[in-house]
């Protein structure tokens, strides 16, 4: 592959928790590569660094050592290289977390189009991708409800849409199929690799669900803080 | 897209409840401002009401208000010779208390000469008074309405007009009779005292008295001199208005003003809690939502534009109901209640700094929160 095909590459990347008796190593020396178009899960028993993995690489969480590029840019060399990193996260980096994340005071719609809002859309361009997409993610019929009346898979999907909504080429997914029966499951799992593939973006999902495997084009397994080959 | 206006419609009932109770909290602290005002006002009403520019009143004593001044009323005639004075008038002070319409009233009974200066300036219902006997023009919180009567000591009096604004410090309405009928009622008013002076006997011999004689003076007239003139009589003091007006603030109504005055700046340092603690309870709550808002990329501009923006609106409707409250209700309060543009204006002043600093406490902990927070379950 041509290196501008690589999205994500970690190298080295090291973090611990507290020192000395608390110490807490979550990551030792991971190497991650991710190219455009993959879609990568990462399983791991509880504690294992999961989460911390995803946060390192959507520049949330300052690794302790390494070095992080995304989408051939350094961002993170033994400290961060950037100090717009919100900025970073609004353009490319779409995170899909809990249901209960979107902003309780927002429409569905609303919820989807803040994003674009903040990155300087015209309003009414983003109300139009914001429908657009709940439309494509079968959740436009809702898009003026607010979220605490959104079953838990139409609210996985606006949060997807949201994720989804500035066009990001890394996607992070924290157990986005946890709140969704199986079915759904794999719909929303093709949804994802069908938007990999369209938007040239890469998606790493953290998961526990196996009747998703076979949607993924790599599992990767993490041990103690280590990638450990399956 | 406003979020802090869609967060305040979010939960619009709490929040207008929020801006009530803080609008009941404005409404306490415009009463506060408007009671002081209205006591400042009221005490100098009295000072202010004939209109003038030297008061003859006894010699050691700060009279007529802060203390007793008894001088004969002779004086009058003497001061109104002095070059430079254009007109003077006697005129004494005493309350009373009369009963009326099976009510105790409370009465400062004004006396004055009708005619010369010490009368009230603006009549607001029916007339002044007249040459004749047993007439009075009252002040409107008395109660009383043209025509009818009210007994004063041992006589009836008719009311025959009224006016506004006129009382004494304590509060008390004045009513203003002519002299001559104050004369009669000093001597009638007092029977225990008067048997007392007649014992030691002086009774019948005692010349009239008055508490103090004013005096307008003459364009281009000066008043230190006169005061200076004045004083060179053993058994007589002056000053001027504005000594008097100073004296009145420093001595009668000064320890009543710093009692409203500190009472006010407890209930401004509470509302400035009050105001504190909601704004940082608001955004205590939000606190998740700021982190996910941190996650999908917005900038601390918007964070601290949600945050500074509710305090505001908290702030101003606060203040506005407080504001509608205070005007709906001010007349019903048993003293004046006096609020001028400029109060308000320095209240808003105050409670939007309060509502900035408060909202600094919020900004500092939104501004700190991990956006991580808002990926953990
Ligand atoms: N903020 C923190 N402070 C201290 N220790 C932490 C913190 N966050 C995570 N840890 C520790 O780091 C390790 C890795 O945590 P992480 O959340 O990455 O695990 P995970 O694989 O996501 O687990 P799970 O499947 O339960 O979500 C755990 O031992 C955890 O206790
Ligand atoms: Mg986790």
């Amino acid at each position: 592959m041509v290196p501008g095909d690589i999205l994500v590459d970690v190298r080295g990347v090291a973090k611990h928790y507290g020192e000395g008796e608390t110490r807490v190593d979550a990551l030792r020396s991971v190497d991650l590569r991710v190219h455009v178009g993959e879609v990568i899960a990462l399983l791991g028993p509880s504690g294992s660094g999961k989460t911390t993995l995803l946060n390192v690489i959507g520049c949330i969480l300052a690794p302790t050592a390494g070095r992080v590029e995304l989408d051939g840019d350094a961002v993170f060399d033994g400290k961060w290289l950037r100090s717009d990193l919100r900025r970073l996260r609004l353009d490319k980096i779409g995170f899909i977390f809990q249901a209960h994340n979107l902003l309780p005071f927002l429409t569905a719609e609303e919820n989807v189009s803040v994003v674009l809002d903040l990155a300087g859309w015209p309003s009414e361009k983003g109300r139009e991708r914001a429908r657009e997409l709940l439309d494509y993610l079968e959740v436009g019929y809702r898009a003026k409800v607010k979220p605490a009346l959104l079953s838990g898979g139409e609210a996985q999907r606006v949060a997807i849409a949201r994720a989804l909504a500035n066009r990001p080429r890394i996607i992070l997914a924290d157990e986005p199929t946890a709140a969704l029966d199986s079915g759904r499951a794999q719909l929303v799992m093709d949804l994802l690799r069908k938007l990999a593939s369209e938007q040239k973006a890469c998606i790493i999902a953290v998961t526990h669900d196996e009747k998703i495997f076979d949607r993924f084009d790599r599992l990767i397994h993490l041990r103690d803080g280590r990638l450990v080959d399956s | 897209m406003n979020l802090a206006i869609k967060d305040i419609r979010h939960g619009l009932f709490r929040f207008v409840l929020t801006c009530l109770g803080l609008g009941l909290l404005m409404t306490v602290v415009l009463a506060m401002i408007g009671i002081y005002n209205g006591l400042v006002a009221d005490a100098l009403a009295v000072v202010k009401a004939p209109a003038a520019d030297v008061w003859v009143v006894e010699a050691g004593t700060q009279g007529p208000f802060a203390e007793a001044s008894s001088i004969p009323a002779t004086t009058r005639d003497a001061v109104a010779r002095m070059p430079g004075v254009a007109e003077a008038g006697a005129i004494t002070y005493q309350t009373i208390e009369a009963s009326h319409a099976g009510k105790t009233l409370r009465l400062y009974v004004i006396g004055f000469e009708p005619g010369r200066p010490g009368g009230p300036q603006r009549i607001a219902e029916g007339r002044g008074l007249g040459r004749s006997h047993f007439e009075l023009v009252a002040d409107r919180k008395t109660g009383l309405v043209p025509g009818e009567t009210i007994r004063l000591g041992r006589d009836r009096f008719t009311v025959v007009g009224l006016v506004e604004d006129a009382m004494n410090s304590g509060g008390d309405p004045a009513v203003y009779v002519t002299l001559a009928d104050t004369m009669t009622l000093q001597t009638t008013m007092d029977p225990a005292a008067a048997r007392v002076q007649a014992a030691r006997g002086d009774g019948g011999l005692r010349a009239p008295t008055v508490a103090a004689v004013i005096a307008r003076l003459e364009p281009g007239a000066d008043v230190a001199l006169l005061t200076a003139t004045v004083r060179q009589w053993k058994h007589l003091s002056a000053l001027s208005q504005g000594e008097q007006e100073q004296l009145l603030l420093a001595s009668v109504v000064d320890r009543a003003r710093r009692q409203i005055g500190l009472f006010l700046g407890i209930l401004l340092s509470v509302s400035a809690v009050m105001i504190a603690l909601i704004i940082y309870t608001m955004t205590m709550e939000k606190l998740k939502q700021i982190a996910t808002l941190k996650l999908i990329g917005a900038p601390d501009r918007t964070i601290v534009g949600l945050i500074v923006q509710q305090a505001l609106i908290l702030g101003i409707s606060g203040l506005g109901i407080g504001l509608a409250l205070i005007l709906l209700v001010k007349d019903s309060f048993p003293r004046r209640v006096l609020l001028e543009p400029f109060n308000a204006l320095v209240l808003t002043g105050i409670i939007l700094i309060v509502c900035l600093v408060a909202s600094g406490l919020g900004v500092r902990a939104a501004l700190k929160v991990d956006p991580a927070t808002a990926l953990g379950g």
